[in-house]
């Protein structure tokens, strides 16, 4: 505060910037409630159009991967190859494939790879990176410039490619096992992945540790654990979690992409990506083939995305 | 600034060293045998067997093979292929391809990606303002092998407007494949710029420029475009470099023959040294351009002063 | 001397007759619609600057005063700002409608407008002569090196030591006081008529504070210009504005002359701003403040939009909005019992 500030006493504080809207405070009655930042968030977010339409889409995702057959009561491995290509009728809604297996039952029955293949990879990405990142903000000196460096080596291999070496450099196994593929897959975005997450929550840290109820807690005498527990993370972890959400939606990009190149989930596993992978090449007779799969995706990929801008938003002061 | 791009390159150097050395091991060190399916259905000779090991160093530990394979590198010598063809021949045969490519895509990104942003970001809350949001939300969640198949389809096939595949890598076949593989980096240079711009037009100079008098186009066009563009030239910048090495899919589907099929087709035949040396190229050229985009910064924000 | 250059001749003849103002603002009515609803910013501004003289507007944030500036200025963001009512005559010609194009050959060349922080009011990344130059090359045509010799000359005049080898610098290597130099000599680059200095000096170091208004009053005496000087600082009113106009939840609360305001207000809300001024002959003494929070302009209290924080408060404050009384020929208060004020106080 200047000099002349703190010379006006009762005549209010500085003038806001003149440019912005005038300060409008709260309508009369929640004027005493002091609305913080993560409140007013919430509340614009509970009221967003996106946030109500994306959350929606992404409980009826989680509850078709988890349940499919809510949704179907038909085998997405049931195929008969006298209805090959078959389009879209009262009986098959979506039509059927090149095998004549049900589109629509193997594009429900395929939420469930995609679901789980991003969910596992983001929450692996998340807690290395944020682990990671929160170790080389908080102890600096040598730990940062190991970790730094490391990120850095990480974040320069091309990540499809650097997935699909890792992918091709593992044996292929039993593919009829649900989990096996799955995990080489996770493991194969979450080995390059984490790195993102790690510069944002280093660069957090660095902003947080300096904030004077750190400095208190530590002249308190709190241990560094519960610094780093209480303190640290709570308050430096918001915008990894917006990113973390769009990153899922990449991801489940990714896995199809993978799975489309076959090297990511391969048959007999339902997915979309091989789906669409098989219904390229029918694009000119069976449109319906690439149409629905791709749609399936593009409508979760993109819950994921609106919804993490969404979040971002509500928390950005700036766009307020 | 001369002194901070020697400092950068200096940095670089461990990095590259680790980012190819894991590239490497998993290439080689990890299971599955290089020679599996190199001499037809027979195991190969052992004559040739000895040769490859010879050649790669397959004897020693993982640590030296990699040193005895940077030392060849520096003398510029990336190895050859299984085939026989020179490592380096194949870099110089895939690299201008997928460059071309890049740099259509990087137009798209710049003349409908920024182009669009700034429209919409100067009317914000416009009917153009919504259908730019509405259309990159599109172009970020449709998968890019979706829209290839699709334009190549509808563009190309059913219109003819454009060649259906770029197999000779002309400018004029690079065109949808660009396109395609701008999509989602388009969508994000626009958003990126529309925020920027629409930030930027609420800062206090702007007011003074307002303030000074400056016909409107001025005020946009030379006070606010200046600072807005900051973030997106970093954003397109770093772009160049994953374009060249995300190019696997867009390059499949319209056949060109670049660096990401030939990556791709190299790592299902295990040839290690192919891999690695183009990978590694990559690498490099994804650095340099990062480090370029961080010098470029400083000549756009003259408040930015590299020590 | 109004400037003649070809590329911005004014739409109207800018003379004054002596003694007319040249600045008139007539009921002026200004509102935000923001989600929350209606803000009415400026609710009937009536005030007049004559060449050469200095208006002080006071007031606390929000009061409207800032607004009614960029309102004159017609800067105002549209939308969420919208002019609903009013005048603002500049020399004689009513300029909110007059073209969009005629206004904005006025602005910077006959009215001009100095920011309260220098720093981000200044493009960071243009050299401060290339700022200053862009005046003369948008409203005068002249070429990039005649405005570049315009901006040396111009930052010498606003005393900035060695100009010419500064005139290539940017607005982040000059400390805060030479920056409101900088903008100081953009905004008289023209020679303006009226000058619109929006808290010149809340953002600098006291010291340097007096120098900048010490330049400010000298460039008024050298070409006449008419002032309008927004601030909160009652300090610097006193030394250098000739007339004072009080805001207070976008209406001029008061208007009088300077001394005679200072010796005694005729409105409790400016008696209460002067006697919330530490004094040093006071020392020692609670400084007093005005008790409650400015009013919400979205819901602006009933009567007299003082009336909660009053200490004179009575029952006809709270249900009838006091008009502009006259209290002599130039001094006006907008409260009912301005003469039980002006006599002494209660308190």
């Amino acid at each position: 505060m200047s000099d002349s500030q703190a010379m006006l006493g009762g005549i209010g504080g500085p003038e806001p910037d003149p440019g912005a809207r005038p300060d409008i405070p709260a309508p009369p009655g929640t004027e005493a409630k002091a609305r913080s930042l993560g409140r007013d968030a919430w509340e614009d977010l509970r009221k967003s159009p996106v946030v109500i339409v994306s959350g929606v889409l992404i409980l009826i995702l989680v509850v078709m991967a988890a349940f499919p057959g809510l949704f179907t009561g038909v085998d997405p491995k049931e195929c008969l190859l006298n209805r090959s290509r078959q389009k879209p009728s009262g009986d098959a809604w979506f039509g059927y494939d090149l095998q004549g297996c049900n589109i629509y039952a193997r594009t429900i029955h395929g939420a469930r790879a995609s679901i789980t293949v991003g969910g596992l990879a983001a929450l692996i990405v998340t807690v290395v990176g944020v682990g990671l990142g929160m170790l080389a903000g908080f102890y600096g000196g040598g730990i940062d410039t190991i970790i730094s460096r490391l990120t850095d080596i990480f974040f320069g291999i091309p990540f499809l490619l650097g997935a699909i070496i890792v992918l091709t450099s593992f044996p292929s196994g039993d593919s009829r096992n649900f989990w096996l593929p799955v995990s080489k897959v996770v493991l194969a975005l979450a080995v390059l992945g984490w790195t993102n997450i790690a510069r944002i929550m280093r660069a957090q840290v660095l902003q947080v540790k300096e904030a004077d109820y750190v400095h208190a807690a530590r002249a308190l005498g709190a241990p560094t654990s519960r610094i780093l527990r209480v303190h640290v993370l709570p308050n430096a972890i918001q915008p990894v979690i917006v990113y973390s959400t769009i990153l899922l939606g990449a991801f489940i990009g990714t896995e199809a992409a993978l799975s489309y190149l076959g090297i990511g989930l391969q048959p007999p596993a339902v997915s979309w990506g091989i789906d669409i992978s098989a219904a390229q090449e029918y694009i000119r007779t069976s449109p319906h083939m690439l149409l629905f799969p791709s749609l399936f995706l593009s409508v979760t990929v993109l819950a994921f995305i609106m919804m993490g801008d969404a979040v971002r938003d509500a928390l950005d002061p700036k766009q307020r | 600034m001369g002194r901070y791009t020697a400092r950068r390159l200096m940095q670089m150097i461990p990095v590259v060293l680790g980012a190819t050395f894991i590239v490497y091991a998993l290439v080689y060190a990890l299971p599955g045998d290089p020679l599996a399916g190199k001499c037809g259905q027979r195991p190969c000779p052992d004559a040739y067997i000895a040769k490859y090991t010879e050649q790669f160093n397959l004897d020693d530990p993982l640590p030296v093979q990699y040193v005895k394979y940077l030392g060849n590198l520096l003398q510029g010598d990336f190895g050859e292929a299984v085939n026989g063809e020179k490592v380096l021949d194949q870099i110089e045969r895939t690299y201008p391809t997928t460059m071309k490519l890049a740099l259509v895509a990087i137009m798209f990104e710049i003349i409908i990606g920024i182009g669009a942003g700034i429209i919409s970001g100067i009317r914000r809350k416009g009917i153009f303002d919504s259908s730019v949001l509405a259309v990159t939300l599109v172009l970020i969640a449709v998968p890019v092998f979706v829209t290839g198949t699709s334009l190549q389809w509808f563009i190309g096939v059913k219109a003819g407007w454009l060649p259906v595949t770029a197999t000779d890598g002309t400018w004029r076949q690079l065109i949808m494949p660009g396109f395609v593989l701008a999509g989602l980096s388009l969508a994000y240079a626009a958003r990126i710029t529309r925020t920027s711009l629409a930030e930027v037009m609420r800062a206090d100079y702007i007011r003074t420029a307002k303030a000074k008098g400056l016909p409107r186009s001025r005020v946009v066009g030379v006070h606010a475009l200046r600072n807005s563009m900051i973030p997106v030239v970093t954003f397109i910048g770093a772009d160049f470099g994953t374009l060249l090495g995300g190019a696997i899919i867009t390059e499949g589907i319209f056949n060109i023959d670049g660096v990401g099929g030939l990556i791709y087709r190299s790592i299902g035949l295990r040839e290690g040294a192919t891999v690695t040396g183009v990978v590694t190229v990559l690498i490099l050229i994804f650095l340099l351009v990062n480090l370029f985009v961080d010098l470029l910064y400083a000549v756009l924000d003259p408040r930015i002063r590299y020590e | 001397m109004p400037n003649s250059g070809s590329e911005s001749a004014p739409a109207f003849d800018l003379n004054v007759g002596a003694g007319e103002p040249l600045l008139e603002v007539v009921d002026l009515h200004v509102e935000f619609r923001t989600r929350e609803g209606i803000a009415r910013a400026v609710n009937g501004v009536s005030y007049s600057v004559k060449p050469g003289e200095t208006l002080a507007v006071l007031g606390e944030s929000g009061s409207g005063k800032s607004v009614t500036a960029q309102a004159i200025m017609g800067i105002l963001d549209t939308p969420p700002g919208y002019i609903t009512k009013g005048e603002v005559r500049f020399c004689g010609q009513d300029v909110l409608t007059l073209p969009e194009e005629d206004r904005r050959k006025l602005r910077g060349a006959s009215m001009a407008m100095i920011f309260q922080d220098a720093l981000s009011s200044l493009n960071p990344v243009f050299s401060v002569g290339w700022q200053i130059g862009e005046m003369f090359r948008v409203h005068e045509g002249m070429s990039r090196k005649e405005a570049k010799l315009k901006a040396i000359e111009l930052l010498d005049r606003v005393r900035i030591p060695s100009a010419k080898d500064r005139v290539g610098d940017y607005p982040h290597q000059f400390s805060g006081g030479m920056r409101q130099r900088v903008m100081i000599a953009m905004a008289i680059a023209l020679n303006p008529r009226l000058l619109i200095a929006d808290e010149p000096t809340t953002a600098l170091d006291v010291t340097v504070q007096a120098q900048v208004m010490d330049l400010l009053a000298e460039l008024q005496r050298e070409s006449g210009m008419g002032m309008i000087l927004i601030t909160h600082d009652l300090g610097v009113v006193a030394d250098v504005a000739d007339i004072c106009a009080v805001m207070y939840a976008g209406r001029i609360v008061e208007h009088a002359d300077v001394h005679e305001l200072y010796a005694n207000p005729a409105h409790p809300y400016t008696k209460a701003l002067l006697g919330s001024i530490p004094r040093l002959d006071l020392k020692g003494q609670e400084v007093a403040v005005i008790k409650g929070l400015p009013p919400t302009l979205t819901n602006l209290p009933t009567g007299c939009a003082f009336h909660p924080r009053c200490s004179y408060v009575k029952d006809r404050c709270r249900s009838e909005e006091p008009p502009l009384y006259s209290v002599n020929e130039h001094r006006d208060s907008a409260c009912h019992y301005w003469e039980e004020v002006l006599d002494g106080s209660p308190e």
